[in-house]
C-alpha cells in the first residue's frame, strides 16, 4: 500500500513524522528545564538530588528523541542533513558539546571520585539545559529566518560567513525563539517536578516556578508570533520549484492551513492551562497538559515551515538554493522502505508508555534516595 | 586538491578517528556486560540466592558508568557524518540514512526506556518484569550494533544501489540487499562476538584482581566461571566469523587484504606472515623487500583468501598497476577512466542546465561507460589507492595475535574453575588482568583494520575522503578536533576514577 503512494505524499509524510519527533522532543526537554533548575529551586543539597534524579529517570529518553531527530532528518531529508549540519556547523557543534556534557553528568555526578566534583556535572547540566536549548531554538529559529548558504552544482553547501551558524544567534527571532524554548522547558521541567516529586516544600516552590517561567517566556513567544505573522517568508512555486519571498507568507500559511492555526491556538491554551491548574488550582497534572501543548505547538512551527509550498530551510545567498521538503529528500524507494519501518513507531510509544507508567507510579521520595534498595545508584 | 582542503580532509579525518576511538573504548564493553549482567541476574531470579543478586548489582553499577559516557562520545558520530562530511551525508544519505534511524527507532528506545528499569526499578517494578528490561537493555545495545554495522558494512561494500546522475547521488535499490549483504553480517557477528570477549576479559580481569587481594572471593569465582564460558564461546565465533571476514575481504576489498598482509607482489600460494618487521621505506612500484624481517606459512593466504592453497593472490603492485595476465585492472586504469566519468557528469550537468537534450544524452551515455570508476576519476596518482600498510599490517596481527592467545586464557580459568584451583594459580588471576587492558589493544586495533584498511575510500572505490567531507575552514575542525581531545581526555579519565573507586568499594557497599 505504501508502496503506491506518489512521492509528493511520501515527503509530506515524512516531514509529518520528523515533525512529530521534533515536537516530541520539545515536549521531553522537560529534562533540560529541570536541570536549570538546580541553582535555584531546592532550598537542600537532599532537594536538589530529588530533581536531579527526577528528571533522570528520563534524561535518556530526551537524548534518545533527539539522536532520532537526527537520524530521520537524515534518512528522509539528507540534503538537509548535509546542508544544515555541514553549514552551520558552530552551532550544531556548540550544541553536541552540551549534550555530550549532560550524558554523563547524571551518572557521575554523585559517584566517589569523579574528578571533576558534583557541582562540576551541575553546571555541565546547566549548560545543557539553557545554552543547549538556546541554541537548539535559534537553529529552529533559521527554518524561518534564512541562513547564508548556496549550492553547488553537486549540492556541496558553501556557507557564507566565517562564523558557520553562529551568527544566527545575532538575529532578534532566532534569540527570542530559543529564549521561548528555554523558558519553556523551564515550565516543563517545574510542571513534572509537581507531578514526579513527593517533597511538600519542593512542589509548592515547584508550582510557583511553572508560573514565573511561563510568564518569562510570554514576551518571547509573542516577539515570535509577531515575527511569523509580519516576516517576509519563503515560497516555493510547486510547479517550477522556484523560491520567492512572499510579504506575510507564515500569516498566509496559517490562514491556508486551519489546522495548523488550531494545533498552535489549541497548544498555547494547553500548556497555558496546564501551568494555571498546577499553580494556581494545585493539581499535580498540569505536565500533561503542558507537555501535550508543547507537541501542538512545535506540530504547528513545523508545519509552518516546510508545507504549504513553503521552504524549510531557506537560503538568504540564493534563494534558488533554499532547501524543501520536495528537493531535500530521498528517494522514493527509501521514504517508502522507512515508512514500512515506521509502522513500528506505535509499538515504541506503546512500551514507552508502559515503562513510564511502571515507573511513575510511585512519587520518588528523599528515603528512596537515602535508603532504598537502588540508593547506591542515584544520581 | 588545494592545500586547505587537504588540510580540512586530514582533520576531519583525525576528527573522525579520535571520536571513533574513544567511542569504541566504551561500547564493545556494553555490548559485552549487558549480556553477562543479564545472565547473572537471570541466576538470580532462578535460584533466589541473593549472593548472585549482589553479583548483578555489582557489575551493573559498571555497566552504568561505562554506558554514559558511551552515550555521550556515541551522539557525536551520528551527527559528525552531517558536520564534517557533508558532501558524504548527501551522496550517499539516501542509503547510508535509513539504518541510522531504525537503529533509533528500535534500538536506541529499547535501551533508553528500559534502562532506567534496569537501575532504578528493583523496587518499582516485578522481579521478573526487572529480568525482562535488564534483558531489553541488552537486546537494544547489540540492535542498535546490528543497524550501524549495516551502515559500516555498506560503506565496505556498497550494493543495492545505483548512481542518480540528476540527483548527483547514490540512491538505494534493495533494503534488504543491504541490510544482508555478507559484508553487514560478518561486521555484525565478528564485531559482537569479539565485544562479547572484550566484556569476558573484562570481568576475569576485575575478578583476578579480586582474587590477587583475596578480596570477594565467592563472587569473583561465579563471576568468571560465566565471563570464561561466554568467552570461550565468543572466541570460537569470533574466529570463524574473522576468517569468514578476510575471506570476504579478499574479493570485494582486496587492496585492505595486501596491506593487511604486507603483500606488494601478487603470487600463487601467497604465504601468511605471521610475524613482521615492515620496512619503512618501501613504497609501491620499487624494488625494496616490504619486509625486514618475517616469519611465513607458505601458502595460507591464498588459502585464507580463495579456500586453495595455490591459489593466486593480488598484491599492491598488482592492483595499483594493473596486471593484465591476471586481468586485473589497476588504478592506474581506473583513474583514467573515473576522470571520463566525471568530466561527462559535469558535461551533462551542463546540457541539461541549458536543454541540451542530446548534448544530456550523449555526455550521459558516455558517463555510463565509466561510472563505476567514478570515485577513481578524483585520485590524482595511482598510488593514493594504497592505505597506509604499516599501521594497517601491525593493526591487523596484533588483533589476530591477541584474539589467539585470549581463548587459552579462557580454557585455563575455565578448567581451574571447574577443578575448584582458580584461587590457587595466582599467577592465572595475574594474567586475567593484564588481559583486560590487551582486550581493549585488540578491540581497538581490529577497527584500525576495519577504517584504516579501507582508505582513502569513505565509501570503498566510490567516493574517496577528499570529496565526502565538508567545505569548511580546516582552522575550524582543527579547533573541535582538540575540544574533542580534551574533553573525552577528561571524560575518560573521570571515568577511570570513578571506576577504579567502584572497584575498590566492591559489592558489599
Amino acid at each position: 500500500m505504501i508502496g503506491n503512494l506518489d512521492i509528493t505524499v511520501l515527503q509530506q509524510l515524512w516531514w509529518l513524522i520528523a515533525s512529530v519527533v521534533g515536537s516530541l522532543f520539545l515536549m521531553l526537554t522537560f529534562v533540560q528545564g529541570g536541570q536549570t533548575l538546580i541553582f535555584t529551586l531546592p532550598a537542600s543539597e537532599e532537594e536538589k538530588s530529588l530533581i536531579v534524579n527526577a528528571m533522570g529517570r528520563k534524561w535518556e529518553l530526551t537524548f534518545t528523541t533527539l539522536v532520532l531527530f537526527g537520524g530521520a532528518l537524515f534518512a528522509a531529508f539528507p540534503l538537509f542533513y548535509a546542508t544544515s549540519f555541514g553549514g552551520a556547523y558552530w552551532v550544531w557543534m556548540l550544541i553536541l558539546f552540551t549534550f555530550v556534557l549532560q550524558a554523563v553528568s547524571y551518572e557521575y555526578r554523585k559517584k566517589p571520585n569523579n574528578v571533576l566534583g558534583a557541582r562540576t556535572y551541575e553546571i555541565f547540566m546547566f549548560l545543557n539545559g539553557s545554552v543547549g536549548i538556546l541554541l537548539i531554538g535559534a537553529a529552529v529559529g533559521t527554518f524561518f529566518t534564512g541562513s547564508r548558504f548556496s549550492l553547488g552544482t553537486y549540492n556541496q553547501v558553501t556557507w557564507g560567513t566565517p562564523y558557520h551558524g553562529l551568527e544566527a544567534a545575532l538575529n532578534y527571532f532566532n534569540v527570542a525563539f530559543g529564549l521561548f524554548l528555554v523558558f519553556l522547558a523551564r515550565t516543563l521541567g517545574a510542571l513534572y517536578l509537581v507531578n514526579h516529586v513527593n517533597h511538600e516544600a519542593l512542589v509548592a516552590r515547584a508550582r510557583k516556578a511553572s508560573l514565573i517561567n511561563l510568564a518569562l517566556s510570554l514576551p518571547f513567544l509573542l516577539t515570535v508570533l509577531y515575527g511569523l505573522l509580519t516576516m517576509p517568508g519563503f515560497a516555493v512555486d510547486p510547479a517550477t520549484g522556484v523560491v520567492s519571498l512572499e510579504q506575510g507568507k507564515y500569516l498566509h500559511n496559517l490562514l491556508g492551513m486551519p489546522i495548523v492555526l488550531v494545533l498552535l491556538l489549541v497548544g498555547l491554551v494547553s500548556v497555558v492551562w496546564g501551568v494555571v491548574a498546577t499553580a494556581l488550582l494545585n493539581k499535580n497534572r498540569g505536565i500533561w497538559f503542558g507537555g501535550l501543548g508543547t507537541v501542538l505547538v512545535g506540530l504547528a512551527v513545523f508545519s509552518l515551515a516546510g508545507y504549504h509550498g513553503t521552504a524549510f530551510y531557506p537560503s538568504l545567498t540564493d534563494l534558488q538554493s533554499s532547501l524543501t521538503i520536495y528537493n531535500a529528500s530521498s528517494s522514493k524507494f527509501t521514504l517508502t522502505v522507512m515508512s514500512y519501518v515506521a509502522l513500528g513507531v506505535p509499538f515504541v510509544l506503546a512500551y514507552v508508555a508502559y515503562v513510564w507508567r511502571v515507573m511513575d507510579s510511585k512519587q520518588l521520595t528523599l528515603a528512596e534516595l537515602t535508603t532504598g534498595e537502588d540508593a547506591r545508584k542515584m544520581y | 586538491m588545494g592545500n586547505d582542503i587537504l588540510m580540512t580532509v586530514n582533520w576531519s579525518r583525525a576528527q573522525f578517528a579520535l571520536t571513533a576511538m574513544y567511542h569504541w573504548i566504551f561500547v564493545p564493553l556494553t555490548l559485552g556486560l549487558s549480556f553477562l549482567v543479564a545472565f547473572f541476574e537471570s541466576i538470580y531470579v532462578k535460584t533466589g540466592d541473593e549472593s548472585w543478586k549482589k553479583l548483578t548489582k555489582f557489575w551493573m553499577t559498571l555497566f552504568g558508568i561505562n554506558f554514559a559516557i558511551g552515550v555521550a562520545t556515541g551522539i557525536i558520530m551520528e551527527f559528525q557524518f552531517g558536520t564534517n562530511w557533508s558532501n558524504y551525508s548527501w551522496m550517499v544519505g539516501d542509503i547510508f540514512g535509513a539504518p541510522l534511524a531504525v537503529e533509533g527507532i528500535f534500538a536506541f528506545f529499547l535501551e533508553a526506556t528500559f534502562f532506567a528499569v534496569m537501575f532504578f526499578g528493583w523496587e518499582r517494578a516485578s522481579k521478573r518484569f526487572h529480568l525482562f528490561s535488564t534483558w531489553m537493555v541488552a537486546i537494544g545495545s547489540n540492535l542498535s550494533a546490528v543497524w550501524i554495522l549495516v551502515a559500516n558494512g555498506w560503506m565496505q561494500n556498497p550494493v543495492a544501489m545505483a548512481f542518480n546522475p540528476d540527483k548527483a547521488r547514490f540512491e538505494m535499490q534493495n533494503f534488504f540487499d543491504v541490510a544482508l549483504s555478507p559484508t553487514a553480517v560478518q561486521k555484525f557477528t565478528h564485531t559482537t562476538s569479539s565485544s562479547f570477549l572484550l566484556a569476558s576479559l573484562f570481568v576475569m580481569g576485575i575478578s583476578g584482581l579480586f582474587l590477587l587481594q583475596n578480596r570477594h572471593k565467592e563472587m569473583a569465582k561465579r563471576s568468571m566461571v560465566v565471563a570464561s564460558v561466554l568467552g570461550l564461546v565468543s572466541s570460537g565465533f569470533a574466529a570463524f566469523n574473522g576468517d569468514e571476514s578476510a575471506f570476504h575481504i579478499a574479493h570485494r576489498q582486496p587492496m585492505k587484504l595486501a596491506a593487511m598482509e604486507g603483500l606488494y607482489t601478487g603470487t600463487e600460494k601467497a604465504p601468511i606472515v605471521a610475524m613482521g618487521i615492515i620496512n619503512p621505506d618501501k613504497k609501491p612500484g620499487d624494488n625494496l623487500p616490504a619486509f625486514k624481517q618475517e616469519v611465513i606459512v607458505p601458502g595460507m593466504l591464498s588459502l585464507l583468501a580463495n579456500r586453495d592453497p595455490n591459489s593466486f593472490v593480488p598484491g599492491i603492485n598488482d592492483l595499483v598497476y594493473g596486471n593484465p595476465t591476471r586481468k586485473i585492472v589497476g588504478a592506474q586504469e581506473r583513474i583514467a577512466s573515473g576522470k571520463i566519468a566525471v568530466a561527462e557528469l559535469a558535461k551533462y550537468k551542463e546540457a541539461k542546465k541549458a536543454g541540451d537534450q542530446a548534448g544530456a544524452q550523449a555526455a550521459l551515455a558516455l558517463f555510463n561507460q565509466h561510472k563505476d570508476n567514478l570515485g577513481y576519476g578524483y585520485l590524482n596518482r595511482p598510488e593514493e589507492a594504497v592505505p597506509p600498510v604499516a599501521l594497517t599490517f601491525y593493526a591487523f596481527h596484533i588483533m589476530v595475535g591477541l584474539g589467539t592467545f585470549f581463548p587459552i586464557v579462557f580454557l585455563c580459568v575455565l578448567f581451574c574453575s571447574v577443578r575448584g584451583t582458580l584461587e590457587n594459580h595466582r599467577w592465572l588471576s595475574a594474567i586475567c588482568f593484564a588481559c583486560l587492558f590487551l582486550g581493549y589493544v585488540a578491540s581497538q586495533a581490529g577497527w584500525v583494520v576495519a577504517e584504516v584498511g579501507r582508505q582513502p575510500w569513505a565509501i570503498e572505490g566510490l567516493l574517496p575522503v577528499g570529496v565526502a567531507s565538508t567545505a569548511i575552514a580546516a582552522g575550524s575542525v582543527k579547533t573541535t578536533f582538540f575540544i574533542f581531545l580534551f574533553l573525552f581526555t577528561g571524560l575518560l579519565i573521570a571515568e577511570i576514577g570513578i571506576m577504579v573507586k567502584q572497584i575498590k568499594i566492591g559489592p558489599e557497599a
